[in-house]
């Protein structure tokens, strides 16, 4: 999807009347002017930092003997990513990371195609106020989300855990069982308003026609939405697969904020913060340098395997 | 197409407990009293919390475990107001001004940067346009939080850990937005006007800021306002590289208000009178740009 659309825009409009040498010469040159710019900060912000983290990650602050004296850098290979794979809180903290995919990423899709599907079914009228609805908690920084449910899942504060008390049902919502669900509940609150527009705006493509032959043929509003609306806007919703994938492994200021709140969270919880962890309380940079590489690793074999999975889907 | 996405993402397969249990009834009149019905439950789900946050914070200590949710307690807005301004010698202020500065910063040159990439991308021919674009997706892809460490480990050797520099170069790094630009100078600048200009002997560089600008400048705006929030809710990133609190934007300084709330209570109404002041200028910029936040959405998904 990604890889095909930016090619659409080029073929549409031929070469913007540039000159015929323009390929090898000034075309190159004045390109170059426009784009230094951004690979320049790109080079910085996200190349070199890679690459300097990579070097770190084969090297490690080795002290002699009995541990006095200077530190001295060794280069050790992988023991680093040894090291931090064999780690029983890092190799939880995947764990957590996949079981966090496999709740929220049905829950918040399958939410965004329900209520963009719903909002497609209702009057003219009351879509405009509805979409704002939907959209405000995407307004809400993801520290603020994070700090509001903290305290609507604290026993005293929250009106939910009271209106559950009356009905005779206590939960703990940052106990050790319900804390990930209850992160999960967080980002489907700051996530899927934000798609149920992206979805919303695809099906406000299908052509009325179609839906319009569909009645005629005795289809209902149920059968029209999977038969014929979802099967059209699934290229929307692999777009939105991707993102919400890589999305996942950003996976750190929720868990950061609520592990304040309950000793359920632990400060190496999810593998971004096992990596802030490493070089901020153990000052051991080369292991948060050599977690952050399989991090950016991961999300690459990811995006990979989303990517080749929805092209197949659309052929 | 196959079964399984459908049946995966089926509009009533079984989903999350709270307001998120959706079945459309057969039967033409109960449907579309379900539609709204289920609607309208969905809103309530995004909608309550905010407003818990509004009821939250006009109450005191006391009555914020005291009284209903969703009553009003003492009236204490205005008190809370106080305290979260002069905590500290009114740092939150200064965590606001910072935050402000690191987005507008971000959006306005960032946005810029990533404008012209874009526009170079869609109207330029060069050797290896494929492959520096490939680079771009390639940016799109990978995490943020993933590079922040690694960037602070880079920082610390140059020393520019704890300045303006540490936030103010990544934050003109948007990928996202020059795969948009890209999409935006496609459909909005037609290559006849560029030609025209060309024969009237306008360079590339006076044709792009004259005419190719201010015709992408929804788009512009678009990118401009995502990279806004982007860097608005960045929260790794400053909370890694800076420890100087006058340097701090207000997700980071929250944060470590509601860590001292633990032991001490009073912090508290702080921590939520001071979420509450810091979401109203992004609410208000979603609602007054609209029209800008939801053109983005198109192009960067649909397209």
């Amino acid at each position: 999807m990604l890889t095909q659309a930016p090619k659409k825009p080029s073929a549409a409009s031929p070469k913007a009347g540039r000159p015929r040498h323009a390929m090898s010469g000034t075309g190159g040159r004045t390109a170059a002017l426009f784009l230094t710019p951004f690979f320049t900060i790109f080079a910085l912000a996200m190349v070199a930092p890679v690459i300097y983290a990579m070097v770190l990650s084969f090297f490690a602050q080795q002290k002699s003997g009995l541990g006095f004296g200077e530190a001295k850098t060794a280069f050790v290979g992988l023991e680093n990513y040894l090291q931090a794979m064999q780690s029983d809180s890092f190799v939880s903290g995947i764990g957590r990371l996949v079981l966090y995919c496999v709740l929220y990423i049905p829950c918040m899709v399958g939410g965004a195609l329900a209520f963009a599907l719903l909002l497609d079914a209702a009057a003219a009228r009351a879509r405009k106020l509805f979409q704002l609805m939907v959209f405000l908690p995407h307004a809400v920084p993801g520290v603020i989300a994070a700090l509001i449910w903290a305290y609507l899942y604290t026993p005293g504060v929250s009106p939910i855990v009271s209106v559950l008390e009356t009905g005779g049902i206590s939960l703990n919502f940052l106990d050790n069982q319900m804390v990930l669900p209850s992160i999960v509940n967080i980002a489907v609150w700051e996530w899927t308003g934000y798609n149920v527009i992206v979805l919303f705006t695809a099906l406000q493509a299908v052509p009325r026609e179609i839906l319009e032959a569909s009645r005629v043929d005795g289809a209902g509003e149920i059968r029209a939405a999977i038969s014929i609306k979802l099967p059209l806007i699934l290229p929307a919703v692999s777009v939105i697969m991707l993102f919400t994938v890589i999305g996942t492994l950003q996976l750190f200021t929720e868990p950061s904020i609520i592990s304040k709140a309950t000793a359920s969270v632990t400060s190496t919880w999810v593998p971004n913060m096992w990596a802030y962890d490493a070089a901020f309380n153990r000052h051991n940079l080369n292991q948060a340098a050599a977690a952050s590489i399989i991090i950016a690793l991961m999300a690459a074999v990811l995006s990979w395997t989303v990517t080749r999975f929805s092209s197949r889907n659309k052929a | 197409m196959s079964t399984s996405t459908m049946s995966r993402t089926r509009p009533d397969a079984p989903l999350k407990p709270p307001a998120k249990r959706r079945r459309v009834p057969v039967g033409a009149l109960g449907s579309s009293l379900a539609v709204n019905g289920l609607l309208i439950l969905g809103c309530a789900y995004m909608v309550l919390p905010v407003v818990w946050l509004f009821f939250a914070a006009t109450k005191n200590t006391t009555d914020l475990y005291g009284t209903a949710a969703y009553a009003l307690g003492e009236p204490a807005f205005l008190e809370n107001v106080t305290a979260v301004l002069n905590q500290d010698g009114g740092v939150f202020l200064r965590w606001m001004a910072n935050s402000m500065f690191y987005a507008a910063f971000g959006a306005i040159l960032g946005g810029l940067i990533s404008v012209m990439a874009g526009y170079a991308f869609d109207k330029f021919q060069f050797r290896g346009k494929d492959s520096f674009f490939g680079m771009v997706l390639v940016g799109v892809l990978i995490p943020n939080t993933a590079t922040v460490l690694p960037m602070y480990l880079l920082a610390s050797v140059v020393g520019v850990t704890n300045t303006i520099w540490a936030i103010l170069i990544p934050v003109l790094c948007n990928p996202f937005g020059v795969y948009l630009a890209r999409v935006y100078s496609a459909s909005y600048v037609p290559a006849e006007t560029l030609e025209a200009a060309r024969v009237d002997g306008a360079g590339p560089i006076r044709s792009f800021f004259s005419l190719g600008l201010p015709m992408m400048l929804p788009g512009y705006i678009t990118i401009a306002l995502f990279q806004f929030v982007g860097v608005w809710n960045n929260f790794m990133l400053p909370l890694v590289m800076l420890q100087d609190q006058q340097l701090q934007p207000v997700s980071v300084g929250l944060s470590m208000w509601q860590g001292f709330s633990i032991p001490q209570p009073e912090f508290t109404p702080m921590v939520i009178t001071g979420s509450l002041l810091s979401i109203i200028p992004l609410l208000l910029a979603f609602i007054m740009l609209q029209r800008f936040w939801k053109s983005g959405l198109t192009a960067g998904s649909v397209k």
